[in-house]
Formats: structure tokens, sequence, C-alpha cells
């Protein structure tokens, strides 16, 4: 099936305002007759919830956590993008459109893009009118830094924990529609399956976390904000609830699933230190404003860093990339610490590392500045690893951080299944191949924000309000589903904990479907991966029953689906036979060891549709057609 | 390393708990405390008994979502540092660590080390907001702000709601996380207007969620992960004592 993005027609510039005005709306009157569930916490989960109940709209929220607060996008350290030009640099929407479509290694929709770009600047006031305490300079205007993939600067920053502060307004103005009684709260909540009814999304079966109690609720529509996949990796940044159960199930119930193998590994994470590890923490992609990434020359040399002389060190982002130097985006400068590691050149006992130095930019601006911009970021690394980056280079390493696949969804940024609509990380839509940093919490919250609101009124205007319930058959056949896996999970019985699986599925990925990805390696994934689920199924063990709060349980419903998931990225990888954006295949590299795309074979979004527990998905494509910029080799040099 | 453990178990909020010992053997000083528990809960299960049930979400001190008294402490020995950041480099080999749940009377235990912080959530529903609807606002660079306010307005802001301070608070009050939320919004434009009715409304918030009053101790900037000041209670209590002044702004 070719699928249609239903992306609108004309100019580019104008294409969001021509759609705005043939979408429906639904009359102020009739809103508070409908439902809509939203999944998740995070950014988008939290902003549309906000802005639907604002509208009238009835809105169920679920996340897993205790509090809607604590979404993974409180993580986000760095910044957020927009076109507003404060500092006079030459950025425009057109620009920061270019930047993502090309940073995105011309593998997304131009439409989706420049709507981005577009309501980048509407974020930036919301925020600020919500309280977000960005920073300022001493007149009292906002200031931006520069982020990686760009060269102006056009990031919004609220010291290092601009995800906390953008997610805490987005929480707060969530907050006054609970209290005011449009949005009902379900916390430690966890879905498990999506009901459909006559091929509609019309509601979810969730556990709740302290009973163990299975029920449904119904709705007009369903939003999934459920975030990104990268746990599948095992070790990420992700927080350790994050899960692909949500989007996964949704995949089983018909929604497809694009672009599973796109995804990111962050080029400055701290190095792993152990097999106890069980998550890797970011040091911000904005520390490469003002650290220069390097190693020894010569392998083999061990000296510590401040022995090392400066004509004995390779600077190798600015030597490879003089253009964007230590800015170039993720991708390549992960692949490039990783390539300087492969030599024998990575630093620290594994020798899987590169130096992160900052003494240049504390010579000259003085420590005080340094400290100002990145203080409590230097903080968390001496946390960790005990330190003082201000007295030696920080070490890091890349690692699995952001997923830019996730369900397909059209430009409405509704799914396959009608009705179902996917927001934020856990859709497919605008970052192509690659993420340029700062754009993730841009579009979490211009999902939610500014395109739900308008794109769900029009299903909701051809949809009857309250046209199906719980007693429907599909919902108690749903909740009966989840409620026989709960059980399977438990009879099971075996010998090995659910992280012990967990941790070699997290090996496999890593090693064969990680930052350089070949078709031997991909097709022996393909192999392990269900040989790991078969032994799951029959080795795990797990204490206490399904009616209480059940860590171990929640873990095993979440690593039992990356089983199956982690299959179908690696499908996906294997069968885009091109290297673009975080997706590197070694077999199409060019002879200095760039990614070699294949525009001709591969411009398109692969969909994959869910074919049957013990049958291969079936790949759907959406042509990419790009009318605006010309698809040309992405170079930083 | 090894350690001995003496964790509280407690099976529902009904049901009546009590101190377990548990060796944790093979620790390295790289570990997080989190880390550690991951190692002595996958022995447990190994042996058939039932981990140890604790929250925690991102491990990298910024979710809010670890709550754990150790040694006596909420959050630990470190300073300026949630569970999940300590590390087992600051333990000794043979040392026993103690570790419970936050006890506070608004914050009723759900199992083992999982408390139910929801009535910091309803503080914020009070009215920890700026009544801002979607769209519609100025461009944010239309309201200058002070960078000396821009940053007193960021240093409340860090709160990551964990509520360590009404864990250390002999009161158990949530005094410093509501100041922290009113000195926010009151040092910003945007906040003013409804600066007054803000205070009242999560004052009277803090009361009906079974939070005690403030002494004064200051237990709670003394366990703040985050370096909240107590200062900002000086702040709430003076936007409080504006609300009733009438000739005030």
């Amino acid at each position: 099936m070719i699928l249609d993005g239903k992306c609108p027609s004309g100019p580019l510039p104008e294409k969001w305002d021509r759609h705005r005005r043939s979408l429906k709306l639904v009359n102020p009157a009739n809103k508070r007759k409908y439902r809509i569930i939203v999944v998740g916490t995070g950014l988008a989960g939290a902003s549309a919830a906000a802005t639907l109940g604002e509208l009238g709209y009835n809105v169920d929220v679920f996340c897993y956590q205790d509090s809607p607060r604590r979404g993974h996008s409180i993580a986000a350290q760095g910044g957020i993008n927009a076109a507003k030009n404060y500092p006079n640099d030459g950025d425009s929407i057109f620009r920061l459109f270019y930047d993502t479509v090309k940073g995105g290694d011309f593998r997304a929709r131009e439409a989706n893009v420049y709507r981005l770009a577009q309501v980048s600047n509407n974020i930036i006031d919301q925020c600020v009118a919500q309280g977000v305490p960005f920073a300022r300079d001493y007149a009292g205007y906002l200031d931006n830094r520069s982020f990686g993939g760009a060269q102006v600067s056009r990031t919004f920053y609220a010291r290092g924990q601009t995800g906390q502060q953008l997610l805490l307004g987005a929480y707060s103005a969530m907050s006054r529609q609970i209290k005011a009684g449009t949005v009902r709260l379900y916390p430690r909540t966890e879905m498990l399956d999506l009901v459909t009814v006559d091929g509609e999304a019309k509601g979810i079966t969730v556990r709740d976390m302290v009973t163990g109690e299975i029920a449904s609720y119904a709705g007009d529509a369903v939003c999934l904000c459920t975030g990104g996949y990268a746990n599948v990796f095992y070790l990420s940044t992700n927080a350790m609830g994050s899960n692909v159960t949500a989007a996964y199930r949704a995949y089983k119930k018909g929604a497809f699933f694009a672009n599973p193998c796109y995804t990111q590994i962050h080029p400055t994470c701290i190095p792993v230190s152990g097999d106890h590890q069980s998550k890797l923490t970011l040091m911000s992609e904005s520390l490469r404003n003002d650290g220069r990434c390097w190693v020894p020359g010569e392998k083999g040399d061990n000296r510590p860093p401040h022995e090392i002389p400066e004509a004995e060190r390779d600077y190798y982002l600015e030597r490879k990339y003089p253009g964007f130097g230590n800015l170039a985006p993720r991708d390549i400068a992960s692949r490039s610490a990783k390539e300087v590691c492969g030599e024998g050149r990575g630093i620290g006992s594994s020798g899987y590392g590169v130096y992160l130095d900052f003494a240049d930019a504390i010579k000259r601006l003085g420590e005080n500045v340094i400290r100002e911009r990145y203080g409590n970021l230097f903080e968390m690394y001496e946390r960790i690893t005990g330190e003082d980056a201000y007295n030696r280079p920080m070490r890091i390493y890349p690692a699995p951080h952001y997923t830019m696949g996730g369900l397909w969804v059209d430009y409405n940024l509704e799914s396959t299944l009608p009705g179902l609509f996917v927001l934020g990380e856990a859709n497919f839509s605008d970052h192509g191949a690659n993420r340029l940093g700062a754009s993730a919490l841009m579009q979490g919250l211009a999902d939610g924000y500014f395109i739900i609101p308008y794109t769900i009124a029009d299903y909701l205007a051809r949809t009857a309000p309250g046209g199906v319930s719980t007693g429907n058959a599909e919902f108690r056949k749903s909740a009966d589903d989840a409620a026989d896996l709960v059980k399977r999970l438990l009879s099971i019985n075996g010998k090995r904990t659910v992280n012990d699986f967990h941790r070699e599925l997290g090996r496999i990925m890593w090693d064969d479907a990680g930052m350089a990805r070949s078709e031997e390696g991909l097709e022996q994934a393909l192999k392990k991966i269900p040989e790991l689920r078969d032994r799951f199924w029959n080795d795990v063990k797990i204490i206490g029953s399904g009616y209480e709060l059940n860590q171990e349980l929640e873990k095993a419903g979440r690593v039992a689906d990356f089983l199956e998931f982690g299959e179908l990225l690696v499908l996906d990888a294997l069968h885009r036979n091109e290297s673009c954006g975080g997706h590197f295949r070694v077999e199409y590299q060019t002879a200095d060891g760039e990614a070699r795309r294949d525009d001709d074979n591969f411009s398109y979004v692969a969909a994959w549709e869910f074919n049957g527990s013990d049958k291969r998905p079936v790949l759907h494509r959406e042509p990419l057609a790009f009318e605006n910029v010309v698809p040309d080799v992405r170079s930083y040099k | 390393m090894d350690l001995t453990l003496y964790v509280w178990r407690q099976k529902g909020p009904e049901q009546p708990g009590r101190l377990e010992q548990y060796r944790a053997g093979n620790i390295s000083a790289e570990m997080s405390f989190l880390e550690m528990l991951d190692v002595v809960n996958d022995d447990l299960i190994r042996k058939g008994v039932e981990p140890i049930a604790f929250d925690h979400d991102c491990r990298e001190g910024i979710c809010g979502t670890c709550s754990q008294v150790i040694n006596g402490v909420p959050h630990g020995p470190e300073e300026r540092t949630t569970v999940c950041q300590l590390h087992m480099r600051h333990f000794r080999d043979g040392d026993s660590i103690y570790i419970e749940p936050w006890r506070a009377r608004a914050f009723p235990i759900i199992k083992d080390l999982i408390v139910d912080r929801s009535a910091l959530d309803h503080l914020i529903q009070a009215g920890g907001y700026v009544s801002v609807h979607t769209g519609g606002v100025p461009d944010a660079n239309a309201i200058l702000i002070s960078k000396p306010d821009a940053d007193m307005s960021m240093d409340a802001a860090e709160c990551i709601g964990c509520g360590a301070c009404v864990a250390a608070c002999p009161n158990g009050s949530a005094m410093l996380f509501t100041a922290a939320k009113v000195t926010q919004l009151a040092m910003l434009p945007q906040g003013r207007p409804e600066a007054k009715k803000r205070v009242c409304m999560m004052t009277e918030e803090m009361m009906k969620e079974g939070f005690g009053n403030c002494s004064n101790h200051y237990e709670c900037q003394a366990a703040c992960p985050k370096g909240i000041k107590v200062s900002f209670i000086a702040k709430l209590n003076r936007e409080f004592i504006k609300a009733f002044d009438s000739h005030g702004e």
C-alpha cells in the first residue's frame, strides 16, 4: 500500500494556514460531549491534555509515574529551538525548517517540518506567559545559545534544566484544568492495550499499578504521547520506566510503525562503568558550545590528559568538520567518537571514551562564566564519576538517547487507525533519520499545544460523541487479553530475572543494531532475538501476584514487548540498504567513512503493518517528495 | 564491599511494617545506591523472596521520583543529592545502612519504600500556575524581566517535587515546596496578577492535605537535593501578608 501523508497542497508557508481553514470545528457547546483519552504526561501529553481540557473537551489522562510532573521530558537539559531570530544572526522559519530537514538527512516530510518551524515561535511565547524562567540577559531580554547542526543561536534555555521547566509549565497548565474539572488524572496507571471498535480507536485497557486491577476506559478519540523506545538497548539515557508498550500494542491493533531503525545515539554521555550499570546519563549537547572533543593522536597513549601536549592531541571533530567543528550533528559526532575508539585511541579504563575539554573556554571566559552556563551539569558529572571537570576534561561516550521512528501518522498526527493520534517522540513525523539538538522539546509542545487541538476537532466533528462504552464486547475482550497476559507472565516461574533478559536483549541490539549496522550482524540479531524471547517466556521469574503493586511484573510486560519490537527494529534496519542519519550501514559508506544515502531507492518512510505473531510484518511505503529543498549530500565540512 | 541493610518492608497501607535485614555483597564503589538495591533485589528474586519495592525513574536526579530515608536522612548523607545520584563510594565496607520510606501524615505508605505523594500535585492544582490560555499571548520579549528576578525565579523553579522537605520536617510541613512555587511565579510579572489568590489557595490546600505547619527547623533546606532555600519561605510569608493588605499592590 502506498501511504498518503495527507500533506496539504500549495506553497510551503501557506500549507498549515490553508489546512486549518479546511479542518472542521466542534462548537463550544458540543465539545463537552466528547471524551478524549491522553496517554502519557510528558511535554506532548501534558500540553495536549491542558489545551484540550481548556477548549472544553473532557479529557482522561494516564501516566505510569506517581505524578504527571515526572514524564521523561523532564530530563531534557539543553534547550528548545525557535526561529525567533532575536540575536539577528540570520535565522528564519525557513532556515530552521531547512536545518531540521537536512539534519534529518532528508528523510522527513517537508510540510510537517515547516509547520514545526512555524509554530516554534508560539511555543516560546506560550512558555514565557506561563512563567517558565528562561535565561535572560542583563537588559531583561531572552538569551540564546547554539546547538549542533545549526550555525545560528536559536536555542532558548533555562540553565541545564530546560525540559524540566517546560514540563512544569505544561504540568501547571494541566493542573489548572484538573482543578477546573475538565481533565481527570490517573497516575500510576499503565496502558496495556488499545481498544478498537469497527477499526477505530475508542479506548484503552490499563492496569492500576497499585491495586493491580485491570480496567478499560472508553473515549471518542485516543492520543498516545508515550515517548520513545530507546530502552530496547537496555542501557540508554531514558528513564527506567520508559517503554514501547503503548505504541507496540497499538501497532498490534493495526497502527503502522514507521522507521523503527531510526534511533539516535547521543554523543555526549557518561561512559559505562561496569556490568551493574542500570542507565546512562546524558551530558547536554550544549556543552559542545564550549567544550572541545579530543583523543590522543597516537593509540595506546595512557598519559593523564594534562600531560598530553597540544600537538599530540587530535581534536577530531574540528579536524574533520571545520565548518561546524564541535557542533557537528549528533549522529556524526557519535560515529566519529566510535571511530577514534575503534582505532585504539579511546580513553579511560575501558577504552570507550573521549575527552570533552573545557580548559580553553575557562581560559577565555573564566570559570565563573562556565559555572553559570553549565554549573549543574558539572555537578552531576562529579556526582557520578567523582571527577572535577573544571580541572580535568570530562570523559564521554555515545549512548542511545532518542528514537526518531514511531507510530506512523499523517499530517493531522492521526495514525492508520482512525481516532488514534500520536504525539511527540511516540510518532515518527518530524525528525527524519536524525534529530537535531533542542528539537524534541519543540516537537512535543508543538504537537500538544498547537497542532492536535485543530486536527482532532476535524475527526471528532465527523464522529458522534459517546458512541461506544466499555460494555462493548471489544472492551471486554481487551481486558480479558490483558489479564491473561499478566497471568501467563506470573505462571512461568523460571530461574532468571527480568533484568537478565533485558540486559541480554540490550547487548544484542547494541552490538548488532547500534551505531554501525551490517547485514551480517542484523541477520544474526534476527536469529538471536526470537531465541531469547523463547527463553524469556520459559524461564523468567516474577515473584508476587498481579493484584498488588508488583514492579517486576510491570518490567516483565515491558521487556516482553521490547523482545518483539527489537526484531521489528532489526528488520527495518536490514531492509534499508543505505546509510542515513542515525541509521548507519557499514556496507553503505563513502571512501572517507561518511554515510551514503540512496535517494533513488530509499527516499520513503517505511511503515510496518503487524501481520500476526508468527509472520513477518508487511512493509508499506510513503514516498517523500521534496518540492522546496534539494536533498543533497549532507555536509558539515 | 559488603554491607548490611535494614530495609523497611510493608505489604500495604493497612499492614504493619518492620525493618528486615539483608546482606549486600560484592558492591563496587562505582555503583549508584539504587544499582546496589538492584543487585540486592535480583538476589532476592533468585532466592524466591519478594524484592524491595522502591520508587525511581530517571536515575539522573531530575524527575523527583526516588524517595528514601537513608540512615535517618532523606536522600542520604550527601548534600544536594537525590538517592539515585548517591554513589556507593560514599560508604565503606562493613557499613550498616538503614533504609526507610518518606514518613509524613500527608504521604501514606503504599508498599515498602513507596509512598503516595499526590498531595503535592493537589497543592499545584490549588493555584501553582498562571491562568493563561494556549495561544493569544504576547511576544516573549514583550515582557522584560531583570536578570536577578529571572535568576531568583529559576532558583525557586528548580524544585523537583520529591517531597524530601516534607519527610525531613518534624511537622511534616510542605512549606518549602509551596514557597518554591509561590516564589517562582511571584518574581515574574506574569505571575503577579494572581499572586494574592495563589498564595491563599495554596496555603489553604496545605492544611487540607494534612501537612503540618512551619516552625523554622530548616531541616527542609538541609534535605533538599536541589538547594531550595528557606528564604523562599520568608517570601511566601511576605506574599501571604500582602494578600491581606488592601493597600498593597
